[in-house]
């Protein structure tokens, strides 16, 4: 058993244009950064249907694919920092999809789960509501959501080990585990790479039998968005 | 008027011992800073914290630890962290007592509407739907009026909807309301200096006023 690839270079290499891929991270916190960047460098991956909490800012995260044009369709649930999505979007060159935050969470989740479909109460009476099938579940209603049918999920995780067991650090932790389950080819990018047993089966947050791809990244940029502090 | 300050120190009145709280971004996140005396309320930060805890020193920032509004905090002792299908799955399962989240509009039997201008801003919902689907109490921290001075507390919301009859209490720059369930807005408070005639002419929609209406205290 050998899920170890080389880099993101090797990790991405059969992804072809038209596809739909999971992106782990929330704002840019727990991003894949180095497949992201993997992918900037091969334009003819493009027309990608993109399943990812947020947008990324103009100038990192998934805002590189769409600056490069390389994402036909988002699949988010909050875009707020990325006037770069907003301009494609309100022009139409973009297409989106807002999905509750929940929502979109637990579609991944589903995925992994074998579970195609779910109720949620959230969205009840929107506009995301339109189109769905609604039930009442002791006198609450609730709308029907899918699980994701993704063809590749790319994910970043804190420690992981060659058979794919993975841990994952604060609240880089996010939308990782769920997609990291879900994609029908799974790739997850790693700070610290170890071999099986360094890890304690109890700490495990995803098991390896989920994940198809694993590499040792480099170069973490780890920017953060808003830089707060108080004083002593 | 009260300032985005005061809105948020007369929320945090509500607060009880021992309660889960989610606060939104804007005015919400204020009302960690007024957390009364003698009780411990544990915040929940929807991308996968409990037990939020303030900003970091200069210097000690953790770029893996932020807060729903993309910040960087810290943890306190008793924190969890956890994924993002968890956390909304203890929001929708009603163990999250409080919401407080703002607004753009609500309307006199609850309904919410705070994440789409159409043609022009649209961020996205983030949690705000699960959050009001499913909270037991729901309280929004809003501008009485918009810019124009035209109420944006309202018969039925314009703008699109987050939320359909979730809303229980609001609290703005000139008052503290609560929504009835049958008799719209019902006015509880005003603002120091802000006279009963006043929020009437500043208020669409159903608003009941009974009894005297006393000054908020600070």
């Amino acid at each position: 058993m050998n899920k170890v690839v080389k880099n993101a270079d090797e990790a991405i290499k059969d992804i072809k244009a038209g596809s739909t891929i999971m992106f782990g991270g929330f704002g840019l916190c727990g991003i894949p950064e180095n497949c992201i960047n993997a992918l900037t460098k091969k334009p003819e991956i493009n027309q990608i249907t993109a399943i990812s909490n947020n947008a990324g800012v103009d100038d990192f995260g998934l805002g590189l694919l769409l600056q490069t044009r390389q994402i036909k369709k988002m699949i988010s649930s909050y875009v707020g920092e990325n006037a770069e999505f907003e301009r494609q979007m309100l022009s139409g060159e973009l297409e989106v999809e807002l999905v509750p935050q929940g929502t979109l969470a637990t579609r991944c989740m589903m995925a992994g789960y074998g579970i195609p479909a779910f109720f949620t109460p959230a969205g009840v009476g929107t506009e995301v509501a339109e189109g769905k099938e609604t039930r009442n579940f002791g006198g609450k209603e609730y709308l029907m959501e899918m699980a994701f049918d993704a063809d590749y999920s790319i994910v970043k995780a804190w420690k992981g080990d060659t058979m794919g067991n993975l841990i994952f650090n604060g609240t880089a932790r996010n939308f990782n585990p769920m997609m990291a389950m879900a994609g029908k080819i799974s790739i997850v990018e790693v700070e610290e790479l170890v071999a099986p047993g360094e890890l304690n089966p109890n700490e495990i947050h995803v098991p390896g039998i989920y994940v198809h791809r694993i590499f040792k990244g480099e170069n973490y940029e780890k920017r953060i968005e808003q830089r707060t502090v108080r004083k002593h | 008027m009260l300032s985005k300050e005061q809105i948020a120190q007369r929320i945090a009145r509500e607060l009880k011992d021992g309660y889960y709280v989610n606060l939104g971004i804007g005015i919400p996140t204020l009302v960690a800073n007024y957390i009364p005396d003698g009780i411990n309320v544990v915040l929940q930060s929807e991308n996968g914290l409990l037990g939020m805890g303030p900003f970091p020193f200069e210097g000690e920032e953790d770029a893996d630890m932020i807060n729903a509004g993309k910040q960087t905090i810290t943890t306190l002792p008793g924190s969890a962290i956890f994924d993002s299908a968890m956390s909304f799955g203890m929001i929708r399962s009603g163990k999250v007592h409080l919401t407080i989240l703002g607004a753009m509009e609500v309307s006199d039997t609850g309904d919410i509407a705070n994440w789409k201008i159409p043609g022009m801003m649209v961020k996205g919902m983030g949690g705000a739907m699960d959050l009001v689907a499913s909270a037991k109490n729901i309280i929004v921290a809003m501008q009485h009026t918009n810019k124009k001075g035209e109420s944006k507390l309202l018969s039925s919301c314009t703008l699109p909807i987050t939320g359909l009859k979730c809303v229980k209490k609001i609290v703005t720059d000139i008052a503290v309301l609560e929504v009835t369930p049958d008799r719209g807005f019902k006015l509880l408070e005003r603002a120091p200096g802000i006279s009963v005639e006043e929020i009437l002419a500043k208020t669409a929609g159903r608003i009941v006023v009974e009894g005297e209406v006393p000054e908020i205290q600070f």
